[in-house]
């Protein structure tokens, strides 16, 4: 069982790779500082991060903060007490990391940050590995402009937890691509707040509000979980899911491969959860040659519909935590 | 501060009356304080001593009196004012911030300052001085709870007489301390007296009285019973008027006594606790009223507590109509057909916000048990019942209990435990508070269940009363049983004088009668 | 204190009118708030009252409503219990979560699905057990002892989950949240049936009194013979065991279950739901089926957002002015203005 897991993942991992490993990093002590597990998309990273840690031999020395972030502070100074090569952190808040980002610089370690951003001083930490809300929001609005063409299409939005960064940027990049073509039009919009239960609350309220579902024509979520949930709602209402009102989402987690190899869903934009491929590579070529990375490397949005594999997308993603 | 002229009255009150609702807690009080004297003020709970305090000292208004500060007539709006007037209270919990400095405590409010900063050094040297006057030689910067409960009080004072400088009320201050630190807290006071100050002093350990204070005044029932210099007062005098006669009840029906007395229905045997009271032995029979006197204080609730499993006992056992029982919680006592009417009616009684009808079926029901509901129908029926034999005056059964006056309230509770039959019904302080027509009331109920053969135990710190009904009357004193009278002792002087410690050889207890 | 005119009221006029017992109960400031609340959506959305027949079932706003509340109306009867001792239980969200979790990994590892439910209603009714365990026999604050399991709850129920969504399709539980029977949703039949049960054993029994005098003065109840701490226990089971069938509702409802997101700060709006139906937090008096009236005024208010069509933004402002309207209408100031209308209006057309 544990084999065939490792082997899916390994499969999962090649697809999911853009730069092919080297071995360099063989023996380095990495210690990653990761926010908790209050998502599957958290735990998919969490164990992404450890199997490219284990593809590469790196020992990998991992702090669970459970959502705290001085936890985390005290995760870093126990990696710069340690001594390791190079510290991983998903931080948990945007702020408060001057001091102990300072301390890792004076006992020169690098420091990578992963899937979100902080405000301190630029040259506290060596880069940052994120993805690209807005664009996120912008692939999911060209592939919906691109698909409807030219016909009328009253699209509602199932938007994150209210003032969430991903909300605002995923509702900003969506309506970028919505500009300038007036047959797709935003008729409703509330917040799922990123969940199942909401999602599919607030869209059974929509259908309720636009005739039973018949003004609508397309469904966009902030989310994949939301998504799940607004396709039981509509499959409530009586209609179909993918055809009657076509649904695309952002994130790429297994369940919403799942629903459009039953041919529910539309498409979803990746939220990679191999933040770490990059980061390490960053590190190889840094500790190894000295070469600076970029400051801000942008992971890719890609764009996942049902000519992609549904089914395989799942099969290599059910392994990872979701 | 400026000399008084001793011996001036300082503090006058006349007439003071005060109500709350329909109970009289002051009933044309006179109340004077002399400049250098400490008077005491004397009463069992509920005579009227708090009230009075609060009045003196501005935290409540009269509702009728006067009240005059060296001979002028003055109102006070509030604490803050009388203290501004020169009058300074120190309570039993003491009332500082106990994280702060010694010195901070003492100027708290009024430090010295310039240009709005606080001006520490000042405020230091001058505590250290103005402590030093007290005896006192300690580190005015260190915080107050550094100190124990003593320095603390003396602080207090320190503070309320810097503060106040005419009158000093000292509410309870000896209640935690230590015989040493009583002592130095008395020298203290007599310092104090010394230089010109009023001083009330209130305190329910006698013998503290004796040695203070040079007049006493003693209320009862919120009537003033008398004032009177100390010297030449005995402490059975002060017990006599503390607990003496207030209204006039029917005298001894013939032929109470022993001799009337049925089968034992419950013998608590060695029971008692660690701190609660000493081990006791004591029978109750059928038909026959145990009274309970002795002072507040003396372990006469703690009994009662005991009794009904409210306190578990560390020992002893209880024998119910022959057999043996286990009585380790109120539930327990409930079942064996006990029932306990306690002191503290609001805390301890009554279900405010149920209905009359549900305070007095409640305990009926907490001995059914769950399942076995009592209908709308019965509970109509046994509160009608009960109302009508208690003469419980309601508009209606299904208005809230605290709307009730504390008679009535008192009558409910009464009614409650009637309403279970009970074998054995402890009834701690059953008419205090309450007005004078429920308070015959009461006592006739206590005489006819004993008439119809309950076995009863009353507590009460009214003699006349307790003489009323009992057909024994044990006596309490420092938390131990000391006396059980009978007979021709059941009369207020023997029981005052068991209070008191003189009663000759009145039955002292053995200490190991009972099987 | 005493209030001497409480006795001077004539006894010839009796306060309560017995004649008409179901008009006295709908004229309460609640079923007001409701009415104005559904009429409000209404002039929303004019299409909310339609109810339609669709596959057997019942088809609507107000259908979404009474389904959507089912999940708060069932954790808060059993929150109505706790709060009528003047207790309070913060647990009741995680243990939604516990349940869910755990019925979903039953069933996905091949358990039968009935075992999965009596397991998951079990764990429910165990975490109760423990709340009211360290009320009574260690005697810590509910607020602070159901604060112990709402946080460790969730971290149980992740670890449950392993992280992840447990996605089900096992027909029974997704019936318990999104099938239908006798045209209703399952989750409403369930919060009724449950409502009626329990209002039935509260009131029929002796636990009802017991409860509200435990509530009213604890210490009094303790005197009277009352066992409170059995009593206690028991309340706080019951309402673990409400937790755990709403947590199974909305497992089902969604075909999976969220560690992270069931129940989240549900327990809120539970405690919400019982104030608004008029029982105190400091204990007492006590309505179970005004405490789902209180759920349902919160829904209605939720879906009527949700369909108004107003900005996500505004959801929290809108929502917290409602609420403290109805908290005004029903303070016992305003609630003696309007008692006082009712009577009068009753006495001026109700002679037969």
């Amino acid at each position: 069982m544990a084999i065939l897991k490792k082997l899916a993942l390994g499969a999962g991992l090649a697809a999911l790779l853009t730069t092919a490993a080297h071995a360099d990093l063989t023996g380095k002590v990495i210690g990653f500082s990761q926010i908790g597990s209050e998502s599957g998309w958290r735990a998919a990273e969490t164990s992404v991060t450890k199997s490219e840690a284990e593809k590469r031999g790196i020992d990998l020395k991992f702090a669970d903060a459970q959502q705290k972030q001085e936890n985390q502070i005290k995760a870093i100074r126990g990696f710069i007490a340690q001594g390791v090569d190079a510290i991983l952190v998903a931080p948990v808040v945007a702020t408060g990391w001057d001091e102990v980002l300072t301390e890792a610089k004076e006992a020169n370690i690098p420091v990578v940050l992963l899937d979100r951003g902080i405000e301190a001083s630029q040259d506290l930490y060596l880069t940052s590995v994120a993805s690209d809300q807005v664009k996120e929001g912008r692939v999911a609005g060209d592939w919906l402009v691109g698909t409807v063409a030219d016909k009328t299409c009253n699209v509602v939005e199932l938007q994150g937890t209210v003032g969430s960064s991903p909300a605002i940027n995923r509702k900003q990049g969506f309506e970028e691509a919505l500009a300038g073509h007036d047959n797709l039009k935003i008729i409703r919009s509330q917040t799922g707040d990123f969940t199942r239960s909401k999602g599919k609350e607030v869209m059974e309220g929509f259908l309720k509000a636009e005739d039973g579902g018949k003004n609508i024509c397309a469904v966009y979520a902030h989310n994949d979980d939301m998504a799940v949930g607004a396709i039981q709602a509509i499959k409530d209402a009586g209609l179909k899911p993918g055809s009657d009102i076509l649904v695309v989402s952002i994130d790429g987690v297994p369940d919403i491969f799942s629903a459009m190899v039953a041919g529910e869903a539309n498409a979803t934009v990746e939220l990679t959860p191999n933040m770490a491929g990059p980061a390490y590579d960053s590190l190889d070529a840094f500790l190894n040659g000295g070469t600076v990375p970029e400051k801000f490397i942008i992971t890719e949005s890609k764009l996942y519909t049902p000519a992609d594999d549904p089914q395989g997308e799942y099969d290599r993603r059910k392994g990872l935590g979701y | 501060m400026q000399p008084l002229e001793p011996g001036r009255a300082v503090l006058e009150a006349q007439g003071i009356v005060k109500t709350f609702g329909q109970h009289k807690a002051l009933d044309a009080v006179d109340f004077d304080l002399r400049a250098g004297e400490v008077h005491a003020l004397l009463g069992e709970n509920g005579a009227g001593k708090s009230t009075l305090i609060k009045i003196l000292t501005g935290a409540y208004q009269p509702d009728g009196g006067v009240l005059r500060l060296e001979g002028a007539p003055v109102t006070f709006r509030g604490p803050l004012q009388a203290q501004d007037r020169g009058i300074g209270t120190v309570y039993q919990e003491v009332n500082l911030l106990p994280n702060r400095s010694v010195a901070e405590n003492l100027f708290l409010g009024r430090q010295p300052t310039r240009f709005g900063l606080i001006r520490r050094k000042e405020i230091e040297a001058q505590a250290a001085q103005v402590l030093a006057a007290y005896g006192l030689d300690i580190d005015v910067r260190a915080e107050l709870s550094d100190y124990s409960v003593a320095v603390q009080q003396i602080v207090a004072i320190a503070r309320a007489v810097e503060l106040s400088g005419k009158v000093l009320v000292l509410d309870e201050p000896t209640a935690s301390l230590d015989r040493n630190e009583v002592e130095r807290l008395f020298d203290v006071v007599r310092g104090l007296k010394a230089r010109g100050l009023g001083i009330i002093f209130i305190t329910h350990f006698l013998d503290q009285v004796f040695e203070l204070a040079d007049r006493v005044t003693i209320l009862r029932n919120g009537r003033k019973i008398a004032t009177q210099d100390l010297a030449g007062l005995s402490t059975t005098d002060v017990v006599r008027m503390m607990l003496g006669k207030d209204v006039a009840f029917d005298h001894h029906p013939s032929g109470l006594g022993e001799s009337v007395r049925g089968a034992p229905r419950v013998t608590f045997t060695g029971l008692g606790r660690k701190g609660g009271v000493a081990p006791f032995s004591l029978s109750m029979h059928e038909g026959e009223v145990v009274g309970v006197a002795g002072l507040l204080g003396s372990g006469r609730t703690e009994m009662a507590r005991l009794m009904f499993g409210i306190d578990t006992a560390d020992g002893g056992t209880v024998v119910v109509d022959g057999a043996p029982a286990t009585i380790r919680n109120p539930a327990q006592a409930v079942a064996a057909g006990f029932g306990f009417c306690p002191e503290d009616r609001k805390i301890d009684g009554i279900f405010g916000d149920l209905s009359v009808r549900e305070n007095i079926i409640i305990a009926l029901q907490a001995k059914l048990g769950w399942f076995k509901a009592l209908n709308r129908d019965e509970q109509i029926e046994l509160a009608g019942r009960y109302a009508e034999a208690l003469d419980i005056r309601a508009a209606d059964h299904d208005m809230p209990v605290k709307l009730l006056s504390g008679g009535n309230q008192q009558k409910v509770i009464l009614g409650r435990w009637l309403a279970i039959d009970p074998t054995f019904l402890i009834l701690d302080e059953p008419t205090r508070g309450i007005d004078v027509g429920a308070h015959a009331e009461i006592v006739r109920t206590i005489n006819r269940l004993r008439e119809e053969g309950m076995a009863l135990f009353v507590i009460s710190s009214e003699l006349d009363e307790v003489v009323a009904y009992s057909n024994r009357v044990v006596v309490m004193r420092d938390r131990e049983m000391v006396a059980e009278l009978t007979g021709e002792n059941v009369a207020p002087d023997a029981i005052v004088q068991a209070i008191a410690g003189t009663l000759p050889a009145a039955t002292p207890i053995a200490k190991e009668t009972q099987p | 204190m005493t209030r001497p005119t409480a006795e001077l009221r004539p006894s010839s006029s009796p306060p309560a009118a017995p004649a008409r017992p179901v008009l006295a109960f709908l004229a309460r400031p609640q079923f007001l708030a409701l009415g104005v609340v559904l009429l409000v959506n209404w002039l929303l959305f004019p299409g909310f009252f339609d109810i339609t027949w669709k596959d057997g079932r019942l088809f609507g706003s107000l259908i979404d409503v009474l389904n959507r509340g089912a999940p708060v109306a069932i954790l808060a009867i059993g929150m109505t219990a706790v709060i009528a001792t003047k207790g309070v239980d913060l647990s009741v969200g995680a243990v939604m979560a516990i349940a869910g979790a755990t019925a979903a990994v039953m069933v996905t590892s091949g358990q039968p699905a009935i075992l999965a439910v009596a397991v998951a209603l079990g764990v429910g009714l165990l975490c109760g057990l423990w709340n009211g365990l360290l009320v009574t026999a260690l005697e810590i604050q509910p607020i602070i002892a159901t604060l112990v399991l709402m946080v460790a709850g969730r971290g149980l129920a992740q670890l449950i989950t392993e992280g992840t969504i447990v996605t089900f399709t096992d027909p029974l539980l997704i019936f318990i949240g999104t099938g239908s029977a006798l045209g209703l949703p399952t989750p409403v039949l369930l919060a009724l049936g449950l409502m009626v049960l329990t209002t039935l054993i509260v009131r029929r029994s002796a636990l009802g009194l017991l409860i509200e005098a435990v509530g009213v003065n604890r210490s009094a109840a303790r005197f009277a013979g009352i066992s409170a701490g059995v009593l206690l226990v028991l309340v706080y089971t019951f309402a673990g065991f409400c937790a755990a069938l709403s947590g199974l509702i909305v497992a089902g409802d969604i075909r999976g279950a969220d560690a992270n997101n069931a129940g989240l700060w549900l327990e809120l709006d539970a405690i919400l739901a019982v104030v608004i139906g008029g029982t105190s937090l400091m204990g007492g008096r006590f309505s179970i089926p005004m405490s789902v009236v209180g759920a349902m005024i919160i829904q209605a208010m939720n879906t009527g957002i949700l369909i108004s069509g107003f900005s996500p933004e505004f959801n929290l402002v809108v929502k917290s002015g409602v609420i403290i309207l109805i908290l005004v209408l029903q303070s016992p100031m305003s609630a003696s203005l309007f008692q006082r209308r009712i009577r009068a209006v009753k006495s001026e057309g109700g002679q037969p």
